[in-house]
C-alpha cells in the first residue's frame, strides 16, 4: 500500500524523524490557512507548495513550486490544486491533484539519498545511502555503484549505532550534521521495522546550512500482509489513487491488476494467471488483466470477477482458465453460468477446465445454452480466444 | 525414491482443527499419509477426527515421534508456529499459510540460518508430495503419478498444470516441491535441486519459476556447476508489467530487476531448456530426457 508524502512525514515524525514544518491542504481556503501557519511558525516568508499524488517526478512535472511570500504562495497553490499532473510515473493522461502540502523553505547545503528496502537475497532489511540526492537510486546503481553505501539490519539485534555512523561518515558528514544523520537513520529504521514498511525512500535527504538533517521528501510503501496490525496506516489509504476495478476486486478478495490489452482473463492461482497472460501474448493477443480468483472461489466471487472484466470497454473476449484442484470444476462451471446469466455476455467466452470433476464441469457449460467455446487445453484456449476476439 | 517426504514421514498438523487444516488433513489421510498428531493450543489431550491433539509441538514430538510438521494456522500466528517447530527440532516444516508479514519471515529466516536441524518449505506454498507415498499440503493427489521426475515450483495451480502434463505424457514424479510465492521463504530452488541431484530416484527435474527476485538465476548457476541430471524450466510473468505485484507477494519486477526475460536468459545460458509456453512444460521436460 502507498501513502502520500505528507502522510509519510507525519508518521515518521512520530518516530522522531526530522521533517520540515508543513501542513496539508485539500482546498484553496485550507492552503491559505496552511501558508499563514507555516510562515508564522518558521518566521520565514518562503514556503514550498507541493502536489500530493502517488507518483514520483512531481517536481519535474511542475507540481512543486517555491514561493517567496504569501501572495505568490496562494497563486502557486491555485495553479497546482486541481491540475492534471503528468510525470514519468503517471502515464500521459496524468493524475488530478486533490491535495497539497505547504512546507517551509529550506536552506539546503547538501542533497543526499537514503532508502530502506527488503533485500530478498539476504532476507534482511537493507539501508542504502548515497551522496547523489535527487537522482533515482536505480540510475546511481547503474552509473556509480561505488557511490551507494549499504548496510543490512540483523533482525536479532536491530539497526546498531555503528551502522548509522558508518553511513553518516561515509556520506562525508561531520560535526553536528553527522550526529543528526545518525539520529535520523536510527529513527528512520525504527519506523520502517515497526510499521512493517516494504519500501522507504528519502530523496532527497537534505543537510541544511545549520547542520540539520531533514527528510525533504518521503516515499513510503507498506507490506499489505501486515496491515492487520496497523489500522492507523490502513486509514491513510487514498482510494482516489487506486484503479477503480482493482479497488472493487479487493472488496471481493480477488487479486486483479488492470492492463492495457483486449483479452480478459479469469484464472485460479497467481502462477497460472501469469502463465495464461503469457500464452495469450504468444498467440498474438494482449491480456486486459491479471485476475486470480483464488483457491476457494465461490459463485459470488466468480460473478464479481466477471462483472469487473466485462466493465472494461476494451475487453473483446474472455478466457477462463481453471485448473481445479481443491476447487472443483463443476463449482466453477456453475459460477460461470450464474455470472453470465446475471451480467450478460457481449463478447466471446472461451473456457478451459481441467482437474477435479472436469467432465461434470464441461457438461454443465455445454448444457447451459450459453455461447461458451470450450477448450481442451491452455494452448487451444489461448488460440481460440485470440481468434474470436479479432 | 524421493526427497523430503516418503512412507517414513510421521506428520504433525499445526492448526488441525481449523477449516483449512481439517479439510486438508482429511485429504492427506485419504492419500495414505501417516498423520500422527495435531497441535491446537488449549485443546491438548483431546482427539480431532481420530488424531491425538497436543497443546505444544514439543509435547507432540515427544509422544508421537513426529518428524514433519505442516502449518495451516492464520497469518498473524504462522511465524510463531514455524518457530515452535524449529525449536522442537522437527526435520521438515511445511508452511502452507499465505499472507505472513515479511518482517515476521525475516525473523524466522534469521532463526533458520542459526540452526541445522530443520528445513522449512514455504510459506505460501501448496506443499510437498511424493506420489504414492506421502502427500502434505493442498495439492490434488490424484493428478500425480509415481515416477522419477522431480518438480520444484514457486506456484500452486501452475504446478498442478505441470504435473498434469507430465502424467499425461506417462512421466511420473519422484517428488513435487512447492517452495512458495513469498519473497522471504525457506528452501529455495538451489536447495531442492541439490536434493534431486543426490536422489537416485530422480532422473530429471522440471522447475517452474516466475518474475521477482533472483532465485532462478541462482538456480541456473547451480545447475551449470553442480547438476548432472537434465533440467527443464518455465518462467511465468513474461507479460507482467513492472512495479505491480502479480498475486504472489514475491512476484514483482522492482527497479527493472527480476524480469522473466532475464531469468530465461540465465537458464538458457546454463544449458537449461525453457518451455516457450506453459502448455509445453511437460513436452519440454520430455525432450531433455
Amino acid at each position: 500500500m502507498n501513502i502520500h508524502e505528507y502522510q509519510g512525514k507525519e508518521l515518521l515524525k512520530r518516530y522522531g524523524v526530522a521533517v520540515p514544518i508543513g501542513r496539508p491542504a485539500f482546498s484553496i481556503a485550507e492552503a491559505e490557512e496552511a501558508i499563514r501557519a507555516v510562515q508564522k511558525e518558521t518566521g520565514n516568508p518562503v514556503v514550498v507548495v507541493k502536489a500530493q499524488i502517488h507518483a514520483g517526478g512531481r517536481g519535474k512535472g511542475g507540481g512543486v513550486k517555491v514561493a517567496k511570500g504569501y501572495e505568490e504562495a496562494v497563486e502557486k497553490a491555485k495553479a497546482i490544486l486541481g491540475m492534471q499532473l503528468v510525470t514519468h510515473q503517471t502515464g500521459p493522461e496524468g493524475k488530478k491533484v486533490k491535495r497539497l502540502l505547504v512546507e517551509q523553505g529550506i536552506d539546503i547545503a547538501r542533497e543526499l539519498y537514503v532508502g530502506l528496502v527488503l533485500d530478498r537475497l539476504q532476507s534482511r532489511v537493507v539501508v542504502m545511502a548515497s551522496t547523489e540526492g535527487g537522482m533515482e537510486i536505480e540510475e546511481v546503481a547503474a552509473k556509480h555503484p561505488e557511490k551507494i553505501l549499504k548496510t543490512a539490519i540483523d533482525p536479532a539485534v536491530g539497526f546498531m549505532p555503528w551502522q548509522a555512523r558508518q553511513i553518516a561518515y561515509g556520506l562525508g558528514l561531520s560535526g553536528d550534521a553527522a550526529k543528526n544523520a545518525v539520529a535520523f537513520l536510527q529513527s528512520m529504521t525504527k519506523a520502517f521495522v515497526e510499521l512493517d514498511c516494504s519500501l522507504a525512500e528519502i530523496n532527497p535527504l537534505v543537510v541544511t546550512k545549520q547542520g540539520q538533517v531533514l527528510a525533504l521528501d518521503a516515499k513510503i510503501n507498506f507490506d499489505d500482509n501486515a496491515l492487520f496490525r496497523h489500522p492507523e496506516v490502513n486509514e491513510l489509504r487514498d482510494t482516489d489513487e487506486e484503479d477503480e476495478s482493482e479497488r472493487e476486486a479487493k472488496e471481493f478478495d480477488l487479486s486483479y491488476i488492470h492492463l492495457d490489452g483486449t483479452i480478459g482473463c479469469m484464472v485460479n492461482g497467481a502462477g497460472l494467471a501469469m502463465a495464461t497472460m503469457d500464452i495469450i501474448k504468444t498467440y498474438g493477443g494482449e491480456p486486459a488483466n491479471f485476475l486470480d480468483v483464488g483457491g476457494g472461489a465461490t459463485t459470488e466471487k466468480v460473478t464479481a470477477a466477471f462483472k469487473i472484466i466485462t466493465k472494461d470497454p476494451r475487453v473483446k473476449g474472455i478466457f477462463v482458465n481453471i485448473f481445479g484442484g481443491i476447487m472443483k470444476c463443476d463449482t466453477i462451471a456453475n459460477g460461470v453460468v450464474a455470472a453470465v446469466k446475471e451480467v450478460g455476455l457481449k463478447v466471446p467466452l472461451v473456457v478451459r477446465l481441467e482437474g477435479t470433476n472436469v467432465e461434470l464441469g464441461r457438461k454443465i457449460l455445454a448444457e447451459s445454452g450459453l455461447n461458451v467455446t470450450p477448450a481442451t487445453d491452455m494452448a487451444d484456449g489461448a488460440k481460440k480466444i485470440v481468434e474470436l476476439a479479432r | 525414491m524421493s526427497i523430503l517426504v516418503d512412507k517414513n514421514t510421521r506428520l504433525l498438523v499445526q492448526g488441525i482443527s481449523g477449516k483449512t487444516g481439517a479439510f486438508h488433513t482429511r485429504g492427506a489421510k485419504e492419500y495414505g499419509t501417516n498423520v500422527v498428531a495435531g497441535v491446537v493450543p488449549g485443546k491438548g489431550g483431546t482427539e480431532f477426527e481420530g488424531t491425538k491433539v497436543f497443546d505444544t509441538v514439543a509435547d507432540a514430538v515427544q509422544q508421537t515421534g513426529a518428524n514433519a510438521s505442516v502449518i495451516y494456522v492464520p497469518p498473524p500466528f504462522a511465524a510463531d508456529a514455524i518457530l515452535e517447530s524449529i525449536a522442537a527440532e522437527i526435520p521438515l516444516v511445511i508452511c502452507i499459510t499465505e499472507g505472513i508479514p515479511v518482517m515476521d519471515m525475516v525473523k524466522v529466516k534469521r532463526v533458520l540460518a542459526s540452526q541445522t536441524k530443520t528445513r522449512l518449505v514455504g510459506p505460501n506454498c501448496p506443499g510437498v508430495i511424493s506420489p504414492g507415498k506421502c502427500k502434505i499440503g493442498i495439492m490434488p493427489g490424484y493428478i500425480h503419478k509415481e515416477g522419477d521426475i522431480g518438480l520444484v515450483s514457486r506456484s500452486g495451480t501452475l504446478t498442478y498444470e505441470g504435473v498434469h502434463q507430465l502424467t499425461a505424457l506417462g512421466l511420473g514424479q519422484s517428488t513435487c516441491v512447492g517452495i512458495g510465492g513469498d519473497p522471504v521463504k525457506g528452501m529455495d530452488f538451489v536447495d531442492v535441486l541439490a536434493m534431486f541431484e543426490a536422489d537416485p530416484g530422480t532422473r530429471a527435474v522440471l522447475m517452474m519459476g516466475e518474475i521477482g527476485g533472483s532465485s532462478e538465476e541462482a538456480a541456473a548457476e547451480f545447475v551449470k556447476k553442480h547438476m548432472t541430471k537434465p533440467v527443464a524450466a518455465f518462467i511465468a510473468g513474461q507479460t507482467a508489467p513492472p512495479g505491480k505485484r502479480m498475486g504472489h507477494a514475491g512476484a514483482i519486477i522492482s527497479g527493472g530487476k527480476g524480469t522473466a526475460s532475464e531469468k530465461i536468459r540465465a537458464l538458457e545460458e546454463a544449458g537449461i531448456k525453457v518451455a516457450r509456453t506453459p502448455a509445453e512444460m511437460g513436452a519440454t521436460l520430455k525432450s531433455v530426457l
